[in-house]
């Protein structure tokens, strides 16, 4: 099984590298137009072809890698920030009205489905990739506090968190130095998984308008561009479907990988 | 031609050894009990008998059932064999039913599977006759009861109707009363030995309790380490063992300390009139909620020196009269003092007390966090001091801590994971005997370990007692372990302290009924005398 | 049984309270006004005030909101700013292609999931296993969207099975009507029946290692018939979760795949209303859309129950 985390981890380093590269260097200007080499299909000049516009199609992959990293990266960032905090609370206080309202609230934000999320944030500041962030960063904290307090709660069964309550810990310190550090490899796995997840809604949001904003590119933006022109040509679509497959892709197998490496047992949602 | 017979059975597991060539039989009519501690491949000779052993398994040896060796037969014969000529009981009622299907379906299914030709109306009254027959009789547990809605006991019941619902030639019962009280395992016991007596089934009996072993098995197969190290008929094998271990095992199930005699001393903790209770859900949607009284009115005291016990069976409030005791909740009557101070003042838990109170859990496996070091976990106590020691001082005190277990200091920079059960729980008393506490709690300290390496926690207990002078309450629902390590001893019931006294005296002349009734139910252990 | 349904009961009425506060409030915080977006830049004072008036934008929060809820319950949603008919209406049309879609697309996910998940977890280790279980690694990696693309591409431009997009409409048959929305079913139900694939293997396998399972088999069952009879059932308790989590999922990407077929669906209404900044219908579609996912998981807590006599004696 560390096949998967093998290749998954370079699947998706391939995809980080290139959009660190891309700080530095790209193959073409990805945003300059170049009309008499529209629509070429790969070669050796565009190694990816062109498109409508004749812009380099890898330069506008290796730029899109950033977007799509740098907005899942942080909608996972938020989620954790706000989601774990939560269900270590909630789990601290079992069946308390704090754990309810906080499950309740979970539940709450499970019905706004982080189209629903984005398509509201929309009608009030405008379409743009910050809102991608924030639509999927607040539908990850419920998937955080969920998994948290699941683990947490039947950590709070076990008997040495009984033996670190009678050396007189507070339920704060205990949730900090007993449970964090046992549901870490929970967490992560998970977070590979919401990662993935991000970057296809990223994709999605941006495919419909309600994400990144021309200039800045995204793959799934480069997907929008190239739906009326599928027929006429194919690659346009067919790159940046590939690179967000293989990303996604990537990181699950990671994920896999990183499960059965740190803990056969654990169980992740896929929400 | 024995009823089965298993010979010279070899298995591994995706390549480890578990069993041995073991050789056992069990005749017809005959109560053969299997016992052993931990790893002994008890479990799993059941499980071979039935063939019903996990993937990976190779075996090598003959399984013979009536003439037949099953490790030959194909899978569509087995399963005519399971249920029908043999049935199994297993260790955890809990888990064993399906908890979506009625007890009715789950025993009726038995009839069915083997008969097509039954009606499923035939076959349910016929599972309500078992059922009936194994004490769950129509009028108080109908058909329609699912697994949720009945004890641990019960449960167990409907399981063995299940297997003996077509009336087997051979039973197997894998430590059919482990889970289970010991007033409950009485009768689950007799239960199974009428059983088997009534139809003349063969019955396996895997357990590692040797009081119920010499207390129903016509004979006695001893196993260590996948291996058969001695057989016999009960009574002349317990007057001759021949195996050292066999002889271990009968010494360390009666193993008796002896501790340090101590004078009358002014009282340590004080409970009195303690009460606890628990919010039940609403039985109605607008009534009012429900209480559940899990301690009644407690009241007692523990002198310095003293060595208290506490017994009682599962829910009669024992945990949570421990929990209050170390000030983890709160009560609703009454007061616990310790040196004159309460334990929980004002909305907190009183730290100044509870320094003085140290606790040793059941579970060696689950009462320390994985990711720390001995050093670290042995010294979680010293946050309760307001200058814990630090550098040589820290260090210091976690060598004598170790030491006084019979650990070495070394052992401090290792993980938990690197100790067995039985050290474990040695470093379990290390922490509680850190910060020098007045009072160290053992809640049923002993019970999740094998005899022997219990006997050697009890021989560290008695030791500890003369080095430290302990004082101690000693919770249990172990009668043989409280008697030996005890001075007084409580009896509870149902949140009630129902008896009091002097452990021998209390032992020796039960005035209770309940307390009677426990002690009658306890198996006990013959006299051995070959032991010596 | 009555306990626990009036219970949930209570907490979906709290929940659509809640979700129906938090929308009105996002969309009272947008910025512009919707009188002067209608008519206008060089809109009369009296005019603005008038249109003000008849749109009831001049009463105070509290009332609009209550006007609004009240409104929703008696079936009137108000008057979109840009068309000025009766949102409703116009609602109700899109539903009709929203909500089937999705259906469709949960139909398909359950029908290709449920033998998927059972013959990998029955084949465990085997090559049928690894073989789906790499099938579906693929499937939760595509994007539907780009899915759909590839499906048009196929079906409709090179092989000419299927329109390419558009909706015919229910009136031409309910076939005809099933016809249009295959292509967006298949594409919404694949990275869906992925993972429903996934969790049905894995709650099997879960089940499998249950005490009970052995004692099934110690009974005489076959592996097989323990499977079916014991194991199914209790399998069935997680899957029905993601049922109900998925049924969230379908009806948002719904709104992405009518983008592809040009279906005129809640997501083009919704898209076309939010460049218009005809805030009231966004505001119902959301309200319909958070609605449809608290009952939807309403009716999963009571295939709970169905499933589960645990929880119809406790709380």
């Amino acid at each position: 099984m560390r096949r998967n985390l093998i290749l998954g981890g370079m699947l998706s380093a391939l995809f980080v590298l290139a959009a660190l590269i891309s700080f530095f260097w790209t193959p073409y200007d990805h945003v300059a137009l170049d009309i008499p080499n529209k629509l070429q299909t790969p070669n050796a000049a565009h190694l990816l072809g062109t498109d409508h516009f004749g812009r380099d199609i890898l330069s506008m992959i290796m730029v899109g890698a950033r977007t799509s990293i740098a907005v899942a990266l942080v909608a996972v960032g938020i989620g954790m920030g706000l989601g774990i905090p939560l269900g270590l609370w909630a789990a601290a206080r079992q069946g308390s009205w704090l754990d309810e309202l906080i499950m309740r609230g979970n539940d709450l934000v499970f019905a706004f489905p982080s189209i629903v999320i984005a398509i509201l944030i929309t009608a009030i500041f405008g379409a743009g990739a910050i809102n991608a962030i924030i639509a999927i960063g607040i539908f990850n904290i419920p998937v955080f506090a969920r998994i948290t307090r699941g683990a947490a709660l039947s950590l709070w069964q076990r008997e040495f968190i009984l033996a670190a309550r009678v050396a007189g810990k507070s339920a704060a310190r205990i949730s900090v130095e007993h449970i964090l550090p046992n549901v870490t490899n929970l967490l992560i796995v998970q977070g590979t998984i919401q990662f993935s997840l991000g970057i296809l809604a990223e994709a999605a949001l941006s495919y419909v308008g309600l994400g990144a904003q021309p200039p800045t590119p995204s793959w799934g933006r480069m997907l929008a561009d190239a739906q009326t022109l599928v027929s006429i040509a194919p690659h346009m679509a067919l790159v940046p479907g590939f690179a967000i497959i293989l990303t996604v892709l990537g990181l699950n197998l990671m994920g896999d990988g990183l499960r059965d490496v740190l803990d056969p047992r654990l169980r992740v949602v896929r929400a | 031609m024995s009823l089965l017979s298993i010979q010279n059975l070899s298995l591994s597991i995706y390549g480890v050894d578990i069993l041995r060539d073991v050789t056992l039989s069990v005749e017809e009519g005959e109560i053969v009990a299997i016992t052993g501690e931990s790893g002994s491949g008890k479990s799993i000779t059941a499980l071979a008998s039935m063939q019903l052993l996990p993937k990976g398994t190779q075996t090598r040896g003959r399984v013979m059932f009536r003439g037949q060796d099953l490790t030959q037969q194909d899978e569509a014969s087995l399963c005519a064999l399971r249920g029908n000529d043999i049935g199994m009981v297993f260790q955890e009622p809990m888990t064993a039913l399906n908890p979506v299907q009625t007890i009715g379906a789950q025993v009726a299914e038995t009839i069915r599977i083997h008969d097509r030709s039954v009606s499923r109306a035939a076959a349910e009254i016929r599972a309500a006759e078992t059922l009936t027959r194994v004490g769950l009789p129509q009028d108080r547990f109908p058909l329609g009861r699912y697994p949720h809605e009945l004890s641990g006991g019960q449960r167990q019941r409907v399981v063995i109707a299940m297997a003996i619902a077509l009336q087997p030639r051979l039973l197997i019962a894998d430590e059919p009363t482990t889970a289970l009280d010991v007033t409950t395992q009485a009768q689950i016991l007799d239960l199974l030995k009428n059983l088997a007596r009534a139809d003349g089934m063969g019955l396996m009996m895997i357990t590692h309790d040797l009081a119920v072993v010499a207390d129903m098995a016509d004979r006695i197969v001893v196993m260590r380490e996948g291996e058969v190290v001695e057989e016999g008929e009960t009574t002349h094998l317990l007057r001759h063992m021949n195996h050292p271990y066999t002889k271990m095992l009968f010494a360390a199930s009666g193993h008796q300390v002896n501790l340090p005699e101590v004078t009358a001393q002014p009282p340590l903790l004080e409970v009195t009139h303690v009460s606890r209770d628990y919010r039940l859900p609403r039985k109605t949607l607008f009534g009012p909620a429900g209480h559940f009284r899990a301690v009644d009115d407690v009241s007692f005291t523990i002198h310095r020196g003293e060595r208290l016990g506490l017994v009682g069976e599962s829910g009669c409030g024992k945990s949570t009269l421990t929990r209050a005791l170390l000030g983890l909740e709160r009560v609703q009557a009454g007061t616990i003092t310790l040196d004159g101070a309460p334990v929980f003042s004002g909305n907190a838990p009183n730290l100044a007390v509870r320094r003085k109170m140290q606790v040793v859990f059941q579970d060696p496996f689950g009462s320390f966090n994985p990711r720390h070091r001995v050093d670290r976990l042995v010294t979680e106590p010293f946050h309760l001091l307001p200058d814990p020691p630090t550098g040589a001082d820290r260090t210091r005190a976690i060598d004598a801590a170790l030491t006084a277990v019979g650990l070495a200091p070394a052992d401090a920079r290792k993980y938990i994971h690197e100790f067995s059960g039985g050290q474990r729980q040695r470093i379990a008393i290390a922490r509680a005997l850190i910060i020098r506490p007045e009072l160290i709690l053992f809640d049923e300290a002993v019970s999740a370990l094998d005899v022997s390496v219990r006997a050697q926690i009890l021989d560290l207990l008695a030791d500890l007692c003369g080095t430290y002078d302990l004082t101690y309450l000693f919770i249990s629902h172990d009668l043989s372990v409280v008697r030996t390590v005890t001075d007084r001893v409580l009896v509870m019931q149902a949140g009630k302290i129902v008896e009091e006294g002097p452990t021998e005296q209390t032992f020796e002349n039960p005035q209770h009924p309940y307390t009677r009734s426990l002690i009658d139910a306890a198996p006990v252990l013959p006299e051995i005398h070959a032991a010596e | 049984m009555v306990r626990y349904t009036f219970k949930r009961l209570l907490s979906l009425l709290l929940s659509l309270a809640v979700a129906s506060l938090v929308i009105f409030a996002v969309i009272e915080v947008a910025p512009g006004d919707p009188a002067s977006f209608m008519l206008g830049m060089n809109a009369q004072p009296e005019t603005l005030a008038a249109l003000r008036t008849e749109l009831g934008l001049d009463a105070s929060k509290g009332a609009r909101y209550l006007s609004w809820v009240g409104g929703m319950l008696t079936g009137d949603f108000g008057t979109s700013y840009t068309y000025r008919t009766p949102v409703i209406g116009m609602v109700a049309d899109r539903l009709w292609v929203s909500l089937p879609l999705a259906l469709y697309a949960l139909a398909l996910s359950t029908i290709v999931a449920f033998p998927a998940g059972l013959f990998a977890a029955s084949r465990r280790g085997q090559a049928g296993d690894i073989g789906v279980m790499g099938a579906t690694q693929l499937g939760v990696a595509i994007p539907n969207f780009w899915f759909a693309m590839m499906l048009v591409l196929i079906f409709a431009i090179n092989l000419r099975w299927f329109a390419a997009g558009g909706f015919v409409g229910w009136d031409k048959g309910f076939w005809a009507g099933m016809h249009a929305l295959t292509l967006p079913a298949v594409a919404l139900a694949l990275p869906q029946a992925a993972i429903l694939a996934r969790v049905m293997r894995s709650s099997l396998l879960d089940v499998l290692g249950e005490d009970f399972m052995r004692t099934a088999r110690a009974k005489g069952l076959t592996e097989r018939q323990a499977l079916w009879r014991h194991g199914l059932r209790n399998a069935l308790i997680p899957v029905l979760t993601i049922i109900g989590l998925q049924f969230s999922f379908l009806l948002a990407g719904s709104i992405i795949i009518e983008q592809v077929f040009y279906l005129p669906g809640l997501g083009r209404l919704v898209f076309q209303s939010i460049s218009a900044r005809d805030l009231i219908v966004v505001e119902s579609v959301v309200m319909l859309l958070v609605f449809s996912v608290i009952v939807v998981n309403f009716l999963v807590d009571l295939a709970y129950a169905a499933v589960d006599p645990r929880l119809r004696s406790r709380t």
